[in-house]
């Protein structure tokens, strides 16, 4: 069993929330991010996505794009992004790592190579915005056989036809986006995600975990009950632009940057232990 | 549409030109795409489509535009003939209206209230608020914040036609970052917007569809030349940022095996310099914006920053055919700089009275430069594209002339 697919095991046998936080990597440095993600698998990040900076991020929204803005300026790419996954691997081995990013810098250094060096630094599962499974070519067969989730999307304006078809493509989680648009915007109405998750759960026993618009306790818990977990993006990376640069940077500034994800974790569980978890339609 | 040789028939049905092309978008947008595609495809079997396509051109285009031959800047050379396809004449000057007529006609026949497109130099967004403007659409144009400072002429036109025009401040401020704000907008409010791509870039079916309303301009070609000169040309010149004048005008000759082509990309300060926007001549494949192609791209996979004097070539990217076209050795991708661009267009303006667009003054540097080691019977047909009156301010400050009543006029 894939670390991913453990992790979220152990989560539906205990009845809790899977928080996945993402972050740019490099945002604002390699060593800012290594302290961040440190700090967010403490609080009570279950797994963590890493964004890979790409300098045209085209379905990300404004606090996203200024976060791959800072890292690109600062240098980032991807084999520092690869460089940075294998130190946090040292540091914590348990914590399910995803990478996240666009298609462009992956088939620059090559499939296979880029297949090779996630396995390497420990990886768990692999995320491509702009590669639909029908464009993937040979990627998933070579993450597949280093034992790396093939991580995919699944949208409201997904057909379910082709919903079933990127279930077929998909192992570890399948993320779902929670509205149309870009990451960080308003979330769609609670009715049409249950409705389209519940769509989703007759299909597949995947974990699904819903990303794009959430942004703090209150939409965390609204949307954990209809899912097996939430990711939350944009309004951590928002916190991280706060950061004050390194030179000048307090012991506790990163924690006020991850403390939101503490709270929301704190949240979730308060909702699992209360009255309320018979009635989440989580499975035991 | 005339028939094609096998190799030139692309794409594939899920929009393939060989290892270019096809469908690199995120998952909100596949639904959008494959629509599109959908309704493209069944209005393409139409003949009533096209022949509201065709009336359209005619009455409210101006089409067919003629064929001229240069004969002052034929002399100049001392070679080939020289023959222009006046897309310049074009209502709202430049080629770009055929393709906005035509995507219009598609978004109203999809029931889509909102149009929305990207612009670089500003050409395609005029031409897609004017056809916002006729048929009643609402419509938001993404611009460049870097763009709209320099074409400010057509910023203000765009206006003028009732659009809305959006300064684009993320990225590098140019057409790429307007490219990718239009994309998020349209995932955004996918069920009401239709996107109107203004080259033959993108995701499947835009190059494709683009193409064939393009193609209107090497079809009108071949004949005018054929009924004038009993022949076909011997090469066609064409400017390549995205690339749609130079496929409309290629692709109804491809299968003519003794018709040379050029494509001719922007070298900005030389190719050495890296200060260009010539992904043919010096980048390499990848994927942006929905398709693979060549790029221009650091080793690590990030886009790179363009140059070119032209801003409708200032693009990091280029339709995927063009990239086939590039394998199949059937096009050659050349390259003029900024400083041979400005050269040709004073040249035509001088020699002809005809004032052509920045960016078909790339074609035409390389078009006399080839005329000058062909024979003098031999004739090549260069797409003047559009018209430089959006330029004239743009080089009069690169030149430190007074852009002014001052300059040039006796006292």
């Amino acid at each position: 069993m894939s670390r991913i697919a453990g992790c979220a095991a152990a989560a539906r046998e205990s009845g809790r929330s899977l928080l996945i936080p993402y972050l740019v990597a490099g945002d604002p440095d390699l060593e800012t991010s290594l302290a961040l993600m440190v700090e967010l698998a403490a609080v009570g990040a279950d797994m963590i996505e890493l964004g890979i900076p790409f300098s045209d991020p085209s379905a990300d929204g404004p606090a996203i794009q200024r976060g791959v803005e800072r890292a690109l300026a600062a240098g980032a790419n991807l084999r520092g992004v690869l460089e940075l996954a294998r130190r946090f691997r040292e540091l914590d081995g348990e914590t399910p790592l995803v990478l996240m990013g666009y298609l462009n810098p992956i088939e620059i250094m090559g499939y296979a190579e880029f297949a090779g060096e996630c396995a390497l630094a420990g990886v768990d599962g692999v995320l491509v915005v702009d590669m639909p499974p029908g464009e993937a070519g040979d990627l998933p067969a070579l993450l597949a056989a280093r034992g790396i989730d093939r991580i995919f999307l699944v949208s409201p304006t997904t057909t379910a036809e082709r919903a079933k078809e990127i279930i077929e493509h998909t192992s570890g989680y399948l993320y779902y986006v929670s509205l149309k648009g870009v990451t960080g915007a308003a979330l769609d109405d609670r009715e049409s995600v249950a409705v389209n998750i519940a769509r989703l759960r007759g299909w597949t026993d995947l974990p699904v975990v819903i990303g794009f618009g959430i942004k703090d306790a209150g939409t965390a818990v609204a949307m954990s009950e209809l899912a097996d977990g939430v990711i939350i993006g944009s309004a951590l990376v928002e916190r991280i632009a706060r950061l004050p640069p390194t030179q000048s940077r307090r012991s506790d500034d990163v924690g006020e940057a991850t403390a939101l994800i503490g709270s929301v974790r704190r949240a979730l569980d308060a909702r699992c232990g209360g009255a309320g978890a018979s009635e989440t339609g989580k499975r035991p | 549409m005339p028939e094609r040789e096998a190799a030139f028939s692309g794409p594939d049905e899920s929009g393939h030109f060989g290892p270019y092309g096809g469908v690199f978008v995120g998952e909100t947008l596949i639904r959008a795409v494959a629509e599109l595609a959908a309704a493209y495809d069944r209005l393409a079997g139409d003949p009533r489509f096209w022949q509201g396509f065709d009336a359209d051109l005619a009455d409210y285009v101006g089409r067919p535009s003629p064929i001229y031959l240069a004969e002052r800047l034929s002399a100049a050379c001392g070679g080939a003939r020289i023959w222009l396809k006046r897309e310049d004449l074009n209502h709202t000057g430049a080629h770009k209206v055929n393709n906005t007529v035509g995507q219009a006609l598609l978004a109203r026949h999809m029931g889509k209230t909102r149009l929305i497109a990207e612009t670089g130099a500003g050409q395609h967004g005029v031409a897609s608020a004017t056809v916002a403007a006729r048929l009643g659409l609402e419509c938001h144009v993404y611009m460049g914040a870097e763009d709209i400072v320099r074409q400010a002429p057509n910023v203000y036109r765009m206006k003028l036609l009732g659009a809305e025009v959006v300064a684009v401040e993320s990225g590098s401020r140019t057409l790429k970052d307007a490219m990718n704000e239009a994309l998020r907008d349209w995932a955004t409010n996918v069920d009401n917007t239709y996107y109107i791509i203004g080259t033959v870039a993108g995701p499947h079916p835009y190059p494709r569809m683009v193409r064939d309303f393009q193609c209107v301009i090497g079809r009108e070609a071949r004949e005018q030349f054929s009924a004038r000169t009993g022949a076909l040309p011997d090469a066609l010149v064409a400017c390549v940022g995205g690339g749609s004048n130079a496929i409309g005008l290629f692709h109804p000759f491809l299968a003519d095996g003794g018709v040379a082509m050029y494509g001719v990309e922007a070298a900005g300060r030389g190719l050495a310099s890296g200060e260009h926007a010539a992904p043919l001549n010096a980048g390499r494949p990848g994927v942006l914006h929905g398709n693979r192609t060549y790029l221009m791209s650091d080793e690590h996979g990030q886009i790179l920053d363009t140059h070119s004097v032209s801003a409708g070539l200032d693009y990091p990217g280029v339709g995927p055919e063009h990239a086939w076209l590039k394998d199949l050795d059937r096009v050659r991708y050349v390259a003029a700089t900024d400083a041979e661009a400005l050269a040709a267009f004073h040249q035509l303006t001088r020699l002809e009275g005809i004032i052509p667009a920045l960016e078909s003054s790339h074609a035409l540097a390389w078009a006399t430069r080839l005329a000058a080691g062909m024979e003098r019977e031999q004739n090549i047909l260069v797409n003047l594209s559009g018209r430089g009156d959006k330029d004239i301010e743009a080089v009069a400050r690169l030149e430190g002339a007074d852009f002014g009543i001052n300059s040039g006029i006796r006292q």
